[in-house]
């Protein structure tokens, strides 16, 4: 039995596609075996919804007279990259204000960055621009203090250039000090454990191969339509085998464009995260075709199948030692606790799941009742059989130079 | 006998009186102490879970002495529309009063556990959670 994205989509178009959550297909793949499963279910849609640092806006905001290259550029107080053309500008999620404490206070607060820039701007509430510059002939204004909103500007491109994790760690702390970690509060001697996938929700969990998720993807975004634009930074998907079971590693990710026009604050939410920064939560929705039973097989799998690797963040992580202390699996981190070197230890997840499965039921009804076609790749994404390495940023003494 | 968690704040006068002495004492209250501090200002809180039949004189008493006493249930909320349910805040919870509904992983707030000691507030990533001090 094998399907075609044609095929799905005439099904789709005709109304007679059968679309269900990655949690409902668990359910269906139990009561009818998989083969039945596959056979009639045509596309599997994802969710999650979680921290994605990685995050920002391309924004374009209209010349003014006369006209400004703008140099430094400012929204709320927080700075945009504006080493790009005239008015054009980068907004990034961890940006924060110059004047902003940081971590002098520590853990520092981080209440307002460039997240809570991009949720204000989706919102349609008005930004404060600054904007500064040198002066050129064919550009001679030095500076601009005005009101922008998402309505006025030209355009807000949202593109993210890490998104949508395949698999990440579960952090612990085996240090004798509470650590403030993009993973969240850590209490020493590994009192806590905090996860951040949404498990059998995850859209890379249920394409660990990468054969159906590729450049031009069509997928959730925000509240909105986006694509997939290319692999993520630090793609470096794989495979592992942990006594014999096969474990999806975590290193596929996604880089993701869209719209940010019609997109929604509810889908984007800026973050402080304490003793960190702050970031965007991203609400992003993957549909996966059902091709044939191989990809049933990987979208039907559940929480007791998936696993995360458990990493000391109070020593191993920031010393760039990413070595696992043992495996755990997501239905073990969503009952609330974890067994690790016979301890158990209490988890919370920093990505939601309530939100996860309202993002997956949301993009099946787009394709059921309002014709979201599904995409084929026109380029795929590297695979775990690729095999990629990521390699490291040494000093120059390390280098020998 | 069914027990509640109050606040109780105290200005410079009555934060150096024993008056939970004088609660066990003179009114027969259970009390059992969940926080309590004093500012260098000498100005005090404290959230107090108690019981007795005597409740109400005893906190009567209290106010007699200029000692403010409010419900604890009016002292925390949780903006319901901020709140995206992400669950950092059960893992660090010291009561539970933050937990996770099982099997939907909704993030539901127990305002009876809870002794106001703030960790939410600062760690929830979105502010969602308010103390009213």
């Amino acid at each position: 039995m094998e399907k075609t994205y044609e095929e799905i989509n005439e099904k789709i178009k005709s109304g007679k596609a059968v679309v269900v959550t990655a949690e409902e297909l668990i359910g269906l793949s139990e009561e009818k075996g998989l083969s039945r499963a596959a056979a009639e279910v045509d596309v599997v849609t994802t969710g999650t919804f979680a921290p994605m640092c990685s995050s920002g806006a391309f924004l374009s905001f209209g010349h003014t007279s006369p006209r400004i290259r703008m140099q430094k550029v400012w929204l709320n107080g927080v700075s945009a990259y504006a080493g790009i053309a005239a008015v054009d500008a980068y907004i990034g999620a961890t940006e924060v204000p110059d004047d902003d404490p940081l971590n002098k206070n520590y853990p520092g607060g981080f209440p307002y960055g460039g997240g809570h820039v991009i949720q204000d701007l989706v919102a349609g509430r008005p930004i404060k621009l600054k904007a500064l510059s040198y002066g050129t002939d064919c550009y001679p204004r030095k500076d601009i203090e005005t009101e922008i909103s998402l309505d006025e500007i030209n355009e807000a491109i949202l593109f993210n250039p890490r998104n949508a994790y395949q698999n990440y760690n579960c952090a612990v702390n085996l240090s004798d000090r509470t650590v403030y970690t993009y993973m969240g509060m850590l209490r020493p001697h590994m009192e806590n454990a905090n996860f951040s996938t949404s498990g059998q929700l995850s859209p890379l969990f249920k394409d660990p191969h990468l054969k159906a998720i590729g450049v031009g993807t069509k997928i959730f975004l925000g509240g909105g339509v986006g694509y997939v634009a290319w692999n993520g930074t630090q793609h470096s998907p794989s495979m592992l085998n942990i006594d014999g079971k096969e474990v999806c590693g975590s290193g596929g990710t996604l880089a993701l464009i869209g719209d940010l026009k019609q997109m929604s604050p509810k889908w984007l939410a800026g973050l402080s995260i304490l003793g960190y920064g702050a970031s965007l939560a991203v609400g992003v929705g993957v549909p996966i075709p059902i091709l044939n039973e191989e990809s049933a097989y990987y979208a039907a799998l559940k929480d007791e199948d998936l696993y995360a690797p458990v990493v000391n963040y109070g020593t191993d992580y920031p010393a760039r030692e990413g070595k696992a202390l043992c495996y755990v699996s997501y239905a073990d981190l969503k009952s609330g606790k974890i067994s690790v070197d016979d301890r158990e230890v209490r988890t919370a997840p920093l990505s939601s799941i309530p939100k996860a499965r309202e993002i997956a039921a949301t993009l099946k009804a787009w394709i059921l009742e309002s014709g979201f076609l599904l995409t084929k790749p026109v380029k795929s994404l590297a695979s775990p059989e690729d095999q990629i390495k990521l390699n490291f940023l040494n000093e120059n003494k390390e280098k020998g130079v | 006998m069914k027990s509640k968690m109050i606040v109780l704040r105290f200005d410079m006068d009555t934060s150096v009186k024993p008056v939970i002495y004088r609660l066990v004492k003179d009114y027969d209250l259970v009390v059992n102490i969940a926080q309590a501090n004093v500012n260098p200002q000498k100005r005090g809180k404290m959230v107090l879970e108690v019981s007795g039949e005597k409740c109400e004189e005893g906190l009567d008493y209290l106010r007699g002495l200029g000692v403010t006493v409010q419900s604890l249930d009016r002292e925390i909320r949780r903006d319901e529309d901020k709140c995206f349910m992400c669950g950092a805040c059960t893992g660090v919870c010291p009561t539970g009063a933050l937990y996770l509904r099982h099997p939907s992983m909704e993030v539901a707030f127990d305002e009876n556990n809870c002794i106001i000691c703030g960790l939410c507030v600062k760690l929830c990533p979105v502010k969602a959670m308010e103390v009213r001090l």
